[in-house]
């Protein structure tokens, strides 16, 4: 294959990135892995896009990714908005890598905000996109601070923190980044997932790598890796779901987003993995071709 | 004459990172490498392939391999040879490494800075006398490793109270590569530990 100008990546290099950024984050993603929940520091490079438009998750894809590589990217759970669609062409224009919207055929899925409700399998590697890599910073401004308490593993901040909102409205008041300790050990914010969605990190088969490119921050977590939500014994985690089935599929256990439909207040939820429910519906449509109504899913979360 | 290094450094780079990445995620899972190289002896392809891999001008290398390999490595990777162990971002080892006492663990604030050491040893299979345990394992990986340094498993094993600050392992062995990142704990079954001293 060639990497001259003129060659099928418009001039660039295989995925993009120069050879010796990508052997930067690959040694921090290495050291990220063997440090679970440990915020490493790199290079981020300037993208072709601007910072918060997942410039940390497109490095950390663009270091890892490989021609046979089967890329998906979701947005929100959805594959089909303006970041995952641009996101998943620059790949296959750099690189070209075959893109997909179905979570079983991807090798690597890039991720804004989102866990696919498909389980991944060992096969997989998901890359978050991370806005703020520090779980710390409302509660602590300074970063010569929060690497100190990281080295001390002193997060009883984060316990008050919790407590107030407990005191204050009765439960806690955080629906998504909601800290995580990665293998009894490091404080660590999940990305903006929605809390209903760390469960699914707790011991993942996939590895799950996270970039943050305005941070200039790596983490990791292994696969089977213990990932638990901070909570109280007497105020356990509870992972929030809209109350509703998905219009489209039925599905009364994916998570849900709601969509205003006019402006007399009319609504409906919706799946927010498109995949997910596409795949239902189809198999809904096979299953029973007469009837229009989904069979909804037997069993509910709370 | 000096040995050739990647044929293609873009996708031989990319696809050994994976098998290391791999390793590193899934410590006792052996992996292949087929970048299909023939580096100077004493070094293993797959011992090459990880160094030309992950090394560069950033980071100093401390080698024990001997000149022709220093020369290869210096001229292929591009990296600093180093005389001191605490001064190396990676350890080539292809006999006893360095003292672990003397090699760069990182700190408390900054583990990511701790050194990797690349040790050849002379073969790597799954399923052996050694039980890994720890993050990237689901219950258990068992891994032979033949021609590992007497002692070593117990001097790592001394630097396990020392996390987050800790020396991670890249086992390396003609083709094959395995991982011991700081965090796998490895216990030894006591029958068969004439096998870890091969």
């Amino acid at each position: 294959m060639s990497h001259e100008p003129g060659s099928p990546f418009g001039g660039y290099n295989f995925a993009y990135l120069d050879e010796n950024t990508k052997r930067m984050i690959r040694r921090a993603l290495l050291k990220a892995v063997a440090i679970p929940g440990h915020q490493v520091p790199f290079g981020a490079r300037e993208m072709p896009l601007p910072y918060g438009w997942g410039t940390g998750g497109i490095q950390v894809t663009a270091a890892i990714l490989g021609p046979r590589d089967v890329l998906k990217v979701i947005d929100q759970g959805a594959d089909d908005t303006t970041n995952a669609v641009s996101i998943r062409r620059f790949f296959s224009r750099v690189a070209g890598v075959r893109g997909t919207t179905r979570t079983a055929e991807a090798t690597i899925i890039q991720t804004r905000h989102r866990i696919p409700e498909t389980p991944l399998t060992e096969a997989q590697t998901l890359v978050y996109q991370v806005p703020m890599p520090e779980p710390l910073f409302r509660l602590e401004p300074r970063l010569a601070e929060t690497r100190r308490m990281h080295a001390l593993a002193d997060y009883g901040l984060m316990h008050v923190k919790l407590y107030e909102d407990i005191a204050r409205h009765g439960h806690v008041s955080t629906a998504y980044s909601y800290p995580v300790m990665v293998g009894g050990r490091y404080l660590m914010s999940p990305s903006p997932i929605p809390a209903f969605d760390n469960p699914k990190m707790h011991r993942m088969p996939a590895l799950q790598l996270f970039g943050a490119g305005r941070e200039k921050k790596i983490y990791a977590v292994p696969p089977y890796t213990e990932v638990r939500s901070l909570d109280f014994e007497d105020h356990p985690f509870r992972p929030h779901r809209a109350d509703g089935c998905c219009a489209l599929c039925g599905s009364t256990t994916s998570y849900l987003d709601e969509v205003l439909t006019d402006d007399r207040g009319g609504r409906m939820f919706v799946c927010s993995d498109t995949d997910y429910c596409e795949e239902r519906q189809e198999a809904a449509a096979t299953a029973a071709p007469a009837s229009t109504t989904p069979a909804p899913e037997t069993e509910g979360v709370a | 004459m000096m040995q050739p290094g990647f044929t293609d450094p873009v996708l031989d780079g990319q696809s050994v990172f994976r098998a290391v990445l791999e390793a590193t995620s899934r410590p006792g899972r052996v992996q292949e490498i087929s970048a299909g190289l023939t580096p100077p002896a004493p070094l293993h392809p797959a011992t090459a392939a990880v160094l030309l891999t992950l090394a560069d001008t950033e980071t100093p290398v401390f080698s024990d391999a001997g000149a022709a390999a220093a020369e290869w490595l210096r001229f292929h990777a591009g990296c600093p040879l180093v005389a001191a162990p605490a001064t190396a971002a990676f350890l080539l080892a292809t006999g006893a490494p360095p003292a672990l006492e003397e090699i760069d663990l990182g700190s408390d604030e900054a583990p990511q800075e701790g050194a990797t050491l690349v040790l050849q040893v002379a073969s790597l299979a799954e399923g052996g006398a050694l039980r890994l345990s720890g993050p990237g394992i689901e219950h258990e990986h068992g891994l032979h490793v033949e021609g590992l340094p007497q002692g070593f498993l117990a001097a790592r094993a001394a630097l396990a109270p020392l996390y987050p600050r800790g020396l991670d392992i890249i086992l390396c062995a003609g083709t094959r590569v395995a991982a011991l990142p700081r965090t796998t704990i490895v216990t030894a079954l006591p029958r068969t530990t004439t096998v870890m001293e091969g």
